[in-house]
């Protein structure tokens, strides 16, 4: 009889037991582990407009303005800025500030890194729609900046808090662009001013950043930050419960039940730009997902509009769906960002209404619709889209929903195959002309407005008004004109159906705390051991 | 000999210009890379103007051209998403899932071929039921339930549960080592400790196949005439099974092991995920997802060009194990 | 002399009686017990309609407040008890494994037997024809393995649109270059032995050498190799469905509903992986049971 079987599982049990049992040396210092949920694309915070390459970027740079966790403006490397005329801005900036080799920040390098975003190559993604608005650059004196414009550009400093800036003294190099992204990638040149000095960066593994002691906001506690890509959401969670990670983003709503009764774990959350919301065929007349109603589309009447709102249980999608991290949504940013009104109304549930509704628009025994929904881009996007179509099919509008791969949802949605979608949006800005712009606005490609309102909805009132909007430099008169618009397209019109706002939750071990950001980023330099 | 291998690889150099144009066409068909990149805000100018910087804006067959007349300069384009070279981004994550693949492909033929040929020795006794039932265990229950499971247990619940219990890491990669310039992470304990989950899950189901397979050709061979000669000639049990038997029942073996491995190595994206291993596999998933075409090309290449190489490694090995097979068959 | 003659010799399937084969199966208990299995799992298949409780595919029927319900409770109505609890979108656990695994069998078995055919066909051919046949076939699948089958399902997707059928398409195309290596391999070993010299002595057409001679003993690793890859085709298919490439999200197959399953896990609601997940496992148990036992039935070279 062949004995090899027992010899062997016995030294391959003592082998497993020998290396399972040599663990790592006990952590010491400041170290701080965060699990990300997506590697960035470049480290060249030029490259690509992508969160997560932004998001890795504001740990090693700094912008001129920065946004807090509100999204408002605050001093960065620029302590104050004003607008000379219609078309001057002036930025007054911080002395003192070295780079992290050594030299010192001056308004030059805030020229070149605004002259080397139209230079980067290849980009997917490129950052000029941040620098559209820029003419000409000058310098005053080292500490002084002014920055002329085409037309009017209230928005300015909050463009400006997406461009990091560049060391020009150490992104010199041959190429047209200085460092190229390839350089920077590899740690070439990624000189910033930020909290924290660039280590390396290994592909799918880390990327390790160490304490800028001479940073102007302050020491940061951390000596070191480790960022650790962990893109599926248990193996996430999984590596918080095991030490693996200090920190983690987004962890997956079915688990957040169990994290709040976990005592070691600790959840801080914070509302984000982020809306759900449901775009409607407003084009024209027969609408492609509409097969039944003789070549009408019902979604032109504005009481089918509402009646499809009200028959949405937001608060039952939030209990059920949502675990709570959902805040019902009326309009496409929460209160008190810029442009929303303190008390806007959400559309209550209210399903017998909506068949009456119905009714009155001439469908009492509602139609067949097709609701596209991508799957797996926005937090639990499909299961939502599922949840809606079965309200919509109580109220008689018999629903199917067709959810697709990303890459076929945008084909889809920008070929007008469907006629309603469900979709997400974060305005960066954290003010609403962002949102008006890209989703309300009737679409008018060249001007680039209207460029995600695939469901081409139009009113020249509200449109009148939000380009008014955004030549206003008085930001009171400006978001009260933004106000009203929103107040037109959604409450008035139900241009689109709002569901909800995202609230973002960041999972730590018991000891820490995080401030959260409504822009849904997490960096390091926000993580405090808790008082 | 020689002759064939030069044949084989000439032939792979056709496949891989094959893939290639299957691939642009593919990802053509399938939708815009631009619309998956380009940030929501952007306006219709800056969506042109990325287009044309990648090349998107010419007809399909010019774009493909210019990618040969790269490919032929060495060449393989730069990924839409990193603008690094597509092959770059490749190779640096290549050798992480090899090992694994490796790893596991160790593991399942280790423990997977003993037990398969007990099972197909001794079919009636108890250990051979369990065994079986055991294997049906390893392909039936799904890789990602596997994984967490092992995470679960090793990672959090056992270290929690008993004091002095050794916890394995829930994710990531250990320590490498630097050979030839290559990053090789199972030369290092901490590496090891790190490849030891992931590879049990991954080693499951092909274990099981393995097993499955060796009890079913052993019990083909084990009436054969010449076992039967082998005992009337009283060799010991231990040459018969070791030498004869095996042998036999090799070739199967052979080619699922090779297949197994194949598919592992290119598309063990569960496993990559869940262990958030930094591997190639999620890299592919990925690129397919945001319609990153050069690195799909550059990948889906190489890959066709490992299968081949793989399955002449396999079909070379077939006559050695077998001289019964005569790879130059005479065409009819 | 004709070539009937040579038949017993030549060909290796039994002619054995089906009397014989059902007794010598019904000796093995684990069998029989997997057959029961195997044919439970196809009973609630095809009778899913009138044993279910809920119809879970029409999502009218659905009330998001009887989500994630445990198992045992009652819906909001009253009108059905969740014997096995509710998931995530409120279906009917009980009534959403019937359907699903209608669904997944379904796919499943015609996924693998067709892509069993072309794959045996394609490899055998390869195998006896030799030469630059054996070379053309094998590059077509080298290519063929190095297709993800994520591309092959997002491009029939979008060039073909939705619908069960691409799925199996997809699946199909994915599995049978598999199934041809593993043909061939066992075919190279069978090519050159003494039967097929004589039988190509006899001039018996190539076809009938291959199909009826070679093929019955390149059979036991072929079908081993099967029943293991309908799991696998299972999986594959949830994973395709999963990420929108597959079957409609609001008809779920048991391989979607597992793979729903897993985010709650860990999360307490266990049984919403918990259930469907065995009874996938009933049914492969089930198959490969009463497989293997029927395989060692059939062969007739088996020591009894």
């Amino acid at each position: 009889m062949v004995k090899l079987g027992r010899r062997a599982a016995f030294a391959g049990a003592l082998a497993f037991t020998g290396v399972a049992a040599s663990g790592p040396s006990k952590a010491q210092s400041q170290e701080l582990k965060i699990g990300i949920k997506t590697e960035p694309s470049s480290l060249d915070p030029q490259f690509h407009t992508l969160n997560p390459n932004i998001q890795v970027a504001q740990h090693f740079f700094d912008a001129l303005v920065l946004q807090d966790e509100n999204l408002k403006t605050k001093p960065g490397l620029a302590l104050s800025w004003k607008t000379l005329d219609d078309t001057t801005w002036e930025f007054k900036l911080r002395p003192d500030v070295k780079f992290h080799d050594g030299s010192d920040f001056t308004a030059e390098d805030v020229v070149f890194t605004y002259e080397r975003i139209p230079k980067v190559p290849n980009s997917p993604g490129p950052y000029t729609i941040y620098t559209r608005a820029m003419k000409s650059f000058e310098i005053v004196d080292p500490l002084t900046l002014r920055i002329h414009t085409n037309g009017p550009a209230p928005l300015l400093p909050l463009d400006l808090a997406a461009l990091s800036i560049l060391s020009k003294k150490a992104m010199q190099g041959p190429a047209p662009e200085g460092k190229t992204s390839a350089e920077l990638n590899a740690g070439n040149g990624l000189v910033g001013t930020g909290p924290f000095k660039f280590v390396e960066w290994q592909r799918g593994s880390r990327i390790v950043g160490e304490r800028n002691d001479n940073y102007w906001g302050g020491k940061p506690v951390w000596s070191k930050v480790i960022l650790r890509p962990l893109s599926n959401n248990t193996a996430r969670v999984a590596a918080l419960l095991s030490g693996d990670v200090d920190m983690i983003e987004d962890p997956p709503t079915t688990d957040l039940a169990k994290l709040k009764n976990d005592p070691k774990i600790h959840l801080d959350r914070a509302v984000s730009n982020r809306v759900i919301y449901i775009h409607l065929d407003q084009h024209g007349e027969p609408s492609v997902g509409i097969p039944d109603t003789n070549g009408k589309n019902p979604l032109l009447d504005k009481r089918v509009r509402e009646a499809l709102s009200i028959a949405i249980d937001r608060k039952g999608i939030d209990d059920k769906i949502m675990e709570g991290v959902a805040v019902p949504a009326g309009d496409l940013l929460p209160y008190p960002m810029g442009g929303t009104r303190k008390d806007t109304a959400v559309d209550a549930y209210d399903p017998a209404k909506a068949k009456k509704l119905l009714a009155d628009a001439g469908y009492p025994n509602g139609f067949h619709i097709t609701l596209g929904a991508p799957n797996g881009r926005y937090i639990n996007d499909l299961k939502i889209a599922q949840a809606v179509a079965s309200m919509w099919s109580r109220i008689g509008v018999k629903t199917e929903v067709d959810a697709a791969a990303p890459p076929v949802f945008f084909k889809n949605r920008d070929s007008f195959k469907y006629s309603a979608y469900l979709a997400g949006w974060g305005a960066s800005t954290g003010e609403l002309s962002n949102a008006l712009k890209a989703l309300l606005a009737t679409p008018d490609r060249p001007k680039g407005m209207g460029t995600t309102n695939s469901g081409r909805y139009s009113n020249k009132e509200m449109d009148a008004k939000l380009e008014q909007a955004l030549v206003t430099n008085d930001d009171a008169e400006r978001e009260g004109l933004l106000a009203e618009a929103s107040k037109i397209a959604i409450q008035q019109d139900h241009g689109l159906i709002p569901i909800h706002f995202e609230l973002s939750v960041w999972a730590m071990k018991k000891g820490l705390t995080y401030q959260g950001r409504a822009d849904q980023n997490t960096l390091a330099i926000g993580v405090k051991p808790a008082a | 000999m020689i002759v064939y291998i030069v044949r084989r690889l000439m032939q792979a150099a056709l496949v891989m210009v094959v893939m290639s144009i299957l691939v642009f066409v593919g990802i053509y068909l399938i939708g815009d890379p631009v619309l998956m990149m380009i940030s929501p805000d952007a306006s219709e100018l800056e969506r042109e103007a990325v287009r044309k910087a990648l090349h998107l804006d010419l007809p399909m067959w010019q774009q493909y051209l210019l990618f040969v007349n790269d490919a032929l300069h060495g060449n393989f384009g730069k990924s839409f998403l990193a603008g690094q070279p597509a092959m770059g981004l490749i190779f640096e994550r290549f050798p992480a899932t090899l090992e694994l693949a490796f790893m596991s492909l160790v593991i399942s033929l280790a423990l997977g071929l003993p037990m398969g040929v007990y099972a197909g020795l001794r079919p009636h006794a108890p250990g051979s039921k369990a065994i079986m039932t055991g294997s049906i265990l390893g392909f039936s229950l799904p890789n990602f339930w596997v994984g967490l499971m092992l995470i679960m247990v090793f990672a959090v619940m056992l270290p929690d549960l008993i004091p002095g219990w050794p916890r394995l890491p829930a994710s990531g990669r250990g320590a490498t080592v630097d050979v030839l310039g290559v990053k090789l992470s199972f030369l290092t304990l901490d590496g090891l400790r790190h490849l030891l989950l992931p590879a049990i899950t991954l080693s499951l189901y092909k274990g099981a196949l393995i097993v499955r397979l060796a009890r079913a050709t052993a019990r083909e061979v084990l009436p054969m005439d010449y076992v039967k000669f082998a005992r009337a000639k009283g060799l010991s049990e231990r040459r018969i099974v070791g030498v004869h038997v095996l042998k036999n029942i090799m070739i199967p073996i052979a080619t699922v092991s090779g297949l197994e491995f194949g598919q592992t190595v290119a598309f063990a994206v569960v496993t990559e995920t869940v262990f958030s291993w930094p591997g190639v596999g999620k890299l592919l998933i990925d690129s397919i997802l945001l319609l990153d075409r050069p690195v799909v090309v550059a990948y889906l290449v190489i890959i066709v060009f490992f299968f081949v190489v793989l399955n002449l490694v396999v079909d070379l090995l077939y006559s050695v194990l077998d001289p019964r097979v005569r790879l130059e068959s005479r065409a009819t | 002399m004709t070539d009937a003659a040579l038949e017993p010799v030549v060909a290796a399937k039994p002619q054995a009686p089906l009397r014989r084969v059902v007794s010598d199966f019904c000796e093995n208990r684990l069998a029989v017990f997997g057959l029961v299995l195997v044919v439970l799992s196809i009973f609630v298949a095809v009778f899913a309609p009138l044993i279910s409780p809920q119809n879970p595919f029409d999502i009218a029927n659905l009330d998001l407040l009887d989500a994630k319900a445990p198992p045992g409770s009652v819906s909001g109505d009253g009108k059905i008890t969740y014997w096995l609890g509710t998931d995530g979108q409120a279906r009917d656990m009980m009534s959403a494994i019937f359907y699903g695994m209608r669904l997944s069998l379904f796919v499943g078995f015609v996924s693998v037997l067709a892509a069993l055919a072309i794959g045996v066909v394609v490899g055998l051919v390869a195998a006896y024809a030799g030469g630059r046949t054996d070379a053309f076939l094998m590059r077509i699948v080298d290519i063929m393995l190095s297709f993800p089958a994520i591309l092959v399902a997002l491009i029939l997707l979008s060039v073909l649109g939705k619908g069960i059928d691409k799925v199996l398409i997809a699946l199909i195309l994915v599995q049978w270059a598999y199934f041809a290596r593993a043909a061939r391999g066992a075919a190279l070993v069978e090519r050159n032995k003494e039967y097929v010299e004589a039988a190509t002595c006899l001039a018996l057409p190539p076809w009938r050498i291959v199909f009826r001679h070679m093929l019955p003993n390149c059979m036991p690793s072929l079908i081993v190799i099967a029943t293991i890859t309908l799991a696998r085709a299972i999986a594959l298919e949830a994973t395709l469905s999963f990420l929108g490439v597959g079957v409609p999200v609001t008809q779920p197959s048991l391989g979607m509903l597992i793979s729903n399953g897993f985010e709650f896990l860990l999360s307490g609601s266990y049984w919403i992986s918990f259930f469907p997940g065995v009874a996938l496992a009933i049914a492969i148990v089930g198959i490969n049971l009463a497989g293997d036992h029927l395989r060692d039935v059939l062969n007739p070279r088996n020591l009894r």
